[in-house]
């Protein structure tokens, strides 16, 4: 295929120094000292330091940020993968009763912005005594991931076929049986795909998850907002958060690369 | 439930809301639509067609209250009349 | 979905924990917010009803209207600005090899970055004391500060923002252009097409299906932008970079205002909804279509 035009490739290089300019200033800035990074501009680093990083890994505020994050981020992917794989299912196998409009309603969840539900969360989940606990977050953070799951499933499940279905159940398979060892097996990459999401967008909201929290379950990125020392920003130690908060998307991506194109075609992402 | 501050107003506008559901549902078991082309540029159900009058009887009021200082009642006729036109031709 | 399924309303159990976790966190708090929106709540033993004076008062309020303006100019730049660069760089994309492994990987990280934390990145690349680009650009003579110049500030979040999300679109078109049948190409070499032609007569028909998908997303999000712009600019220069989710935010915890934040709510769910139906109709439409 001769589609690539000279231009179309050199902004596509353009494009990816574009890209990297800055993820690499947020390295060098992670390296140096704060007061380095304050007094002289440097585009490489004179003498490296990780003493950021070390800052991040022994102080309790940042690693029990880390953890409060993770926490909710892991509830939330499993309640949204659990529940959105029957969905799915249902979805992609039958017609039933009000099923594009409920298809919908879930949709308009998943692109509701998070501040219109600000005022009620608050309210509802101190009404229940849930405020300030990662459950909480987790399960408002539900409000966008689950119709994303049932979303990005449904487009892959679709286009299993479904002789597979009549096959199992000619072998005289039970349903469950089916599901668990035949239907699910077939659907991994569909299911790493939609933990990776679910796991990114949680892990990426901030608004619900500030509010919702207060000193008990604060997550990484409200500490990243709040990080003025004595002496002003310290940029060095926020670099070297952004850092690690980089770091599991990249690898997670890396593994579910092919199938990521494959959702992208189907246009659920 | 406090906290969730219900209305007499609101409280009926959901009432109402639920019921035009209910109703819909029990004409869907009993007769189910087909698709049809209307006035819309695309066929629609019935279900689709009451989502569309819904939202646009919103929208009506919004503009009626952005746009203009007279009270809102006139809105709501309007969109009643909105609903009625493309609930039965839409 | 297609259209050779089976009827069956048992299907509805498959469902019902869905319908349960989205009623709880979806329903009851919208219609909480309708409520809101109708009183003047003192406190929840103390409320009047006021009708839909919350409603008259959000819409002829000077401030959203400008945050409503401003959101509309943002999302309208970004549109005009990643669709196109999005197609260009699809285009460049190799199909096999480590190489085209190594760009979808460079593409998806912007994705992939907590949002907070791409601003944090543009933060410390722009800033004119610290930052690669505020720095280069003041030694190139231009007096680049995006904290106090609106105009400086709007840039920058608009180069941000394309950073951000022009992969989102260009891994769409990439997606839809493998699509394309090879013959289709040979097809259009033997008759001697230009570049152009082939991509105006082979390629863009059959992208139509994945460019609504990805201008309806990229409008949606950019609609409801929140997290980057409160990093970066924090709203500011004066309010030259509120947009409406900053706004409802700064009056729903920041003012505590639960009338007019709820109208508020409301008035911009309606969009929302209004462009989601958009998107939905359009999705199921192409998948009819293929």
């Amino acid at each position: 295929m001769n589609r690539r035009s000279r231009l179309s490739r050199w902004v596509l290089a353009a494009y990816c120094v574009y890209l990297i300019l800055p993820l690499y200033w947020l390295l060098t800035l992670a390296l140096r000292s704060n007061a380095d990074i304050a007094g002289v501009f440097q585009l490489v680093p004179s003498n490296p330091t990780l003493a950021n990083f070390a800052e991040i890994l022994s102080n309790p505020v940042w690693y029990e940020g880390f953890v409060n994050s993770l926490s909710y981020v892991l509830l939330n992917t499993l309640i949204s993968v659990f529940a959105a794989l029957p969905a799915a299912y249902v979805f992609s196998r039958y017609r039933f009763l009000g099923d594009r409009q409920l298809f919908f309603w879930l949709l308009t969840n998943r692109m509701a912005p998070p501040a219109v539900f600000l005022l009620p969360f608050f309210q509802l989940y101190s009404s229940i005594g849930l405020f300030d606990t990662p459950l909480a977050v987790a399960l408002a953070h539900c409000l966008f991931t689950v119709p994303l799951s049932v979303w990005i499933l449904e487009g892959f499940m679709s286009g299993v076929p479904t002789e597979i279905d009549d096959m199992a159940r000619i072998d005289g398979h039970s349903f469950w049986f089916f599901f668990t060892r035949i239907f699910l097996p077939i659907n991994r990459g569909a299911i790493g795909v939609t933990v990776f999401f679910c796991f990114m967008f949680s892990w990426v909201e901030l608004l619900l998850a500030r509010t919702l929290t207060g000193s008990e379950a604060k997550p990484i990125v409200v500490v990243m907002t709040r990080t003025v020392s004595a002496s002003g920003m310290d940029w060095g130690v926020l670099a070297a958060a952004g850092i690690f908060t980089v770091l599991p998307g990249i690898l997670v991506v890396w593994f579910v690369r092919q199938h990521l194109v494959k959702g992208f075609a189907l246009g659920r992402v | 439930m406090t906290w969730m501050a219900w209305t007499l107003p609101t409280a009926v506008f959901f009432a109402a809301i639920a019921s035009a559901l209910l109703v819909l549902i029990a004409l869907e078991l009993k007769r189910p639509t087909l698709t049809s082309r209307g006035w819309l540029p695309m066929a629609t159900t019935r279900g689709d067609r009451f989502f569309i009058s819904l939202l646009g009887a919103a929208f009506i009021h919004l503009l009626w209250l952005g746009l203009t200082p007279w009270s809102v009642l006139y809105a709501s006729g309007l969109a009643l009349v909105w609903l009625v036109v493309i609930m039965a031709k839409g | 979905m297609a259209q050779d399924k089976a009827q069956d309303n048992r299907a509805w159990l498959g469902v019902l924990p869905v319908m349960l976790i989205v009623a709880f966190s979806g329903v009851i708090p919208l219609m909480t917010v309708v409520n809101y929106s109708v009183q003047d709540i003192l406190d929840f033993n103390t409320r009047f009803f006021v009708g839909f004076e919350w409603y008259r008062e959000t819409l002829t309020d000077p401030r959203f209207i400008d945050a409503f303006l401003r959101q509309l100019g943002f999302s309208a730049a970004v549109l005009a600005i990643e669709i196109p660069l999005g197609i260009v760089i699809a285009r460049g994309m190799p199909t096999q090899g480590l190489r085209a492994s190594l760009l979808l990987v460079l593409l998806a990280t912007p994705l992939l970055i907590p949002w907070n934390v791409v601003g944090t990145i543009w933060q410390i690349y722009a800033r004119s004391d610290i930052g690669l680009l505020g720095v280069t650009l003041n030694e190139m003579g231009f007096a680049f500060n995006y904290t106090a110049e609106p105009l400086h500030a709007w840039l920058t979040l608009l180069a941000m923002d394309i950073w951000h999300w022009t992969s989102l679109v260009a891994l769409l078109v990439f997606a839809g252009l493998t699509s394309v049948p090879a013959a289709c190409y040979q097809a259009a070499e033997l008759d001697g097409a230009s570049k152009w032609q082939v991509f105006r007569h082979v390629e863009l028909p059959r992208l139509k299906g994945v460019l609504v998908i990805a201008v309806l997303l990229r409008l949606m999000d950019s609609f409801m932008i929140y997290t980057e712009p409160f990093v970066l600019t924090g709203g500011g220069p004066g309010n030259t970079t509120t947009f409406l989710s900053q706004y409802l935010a700064t009056m729903a915890v920041g003012q505590f205002d639960l009338g007019p934040a709820a109208a508020f709510s409301v008035i911009y769910f309606l969009f929302i909804l209004l462009f989601s139906w958009l998107f939905y109709t359009s999705v199921m439409r192409s998948e009819e279509d293929s």
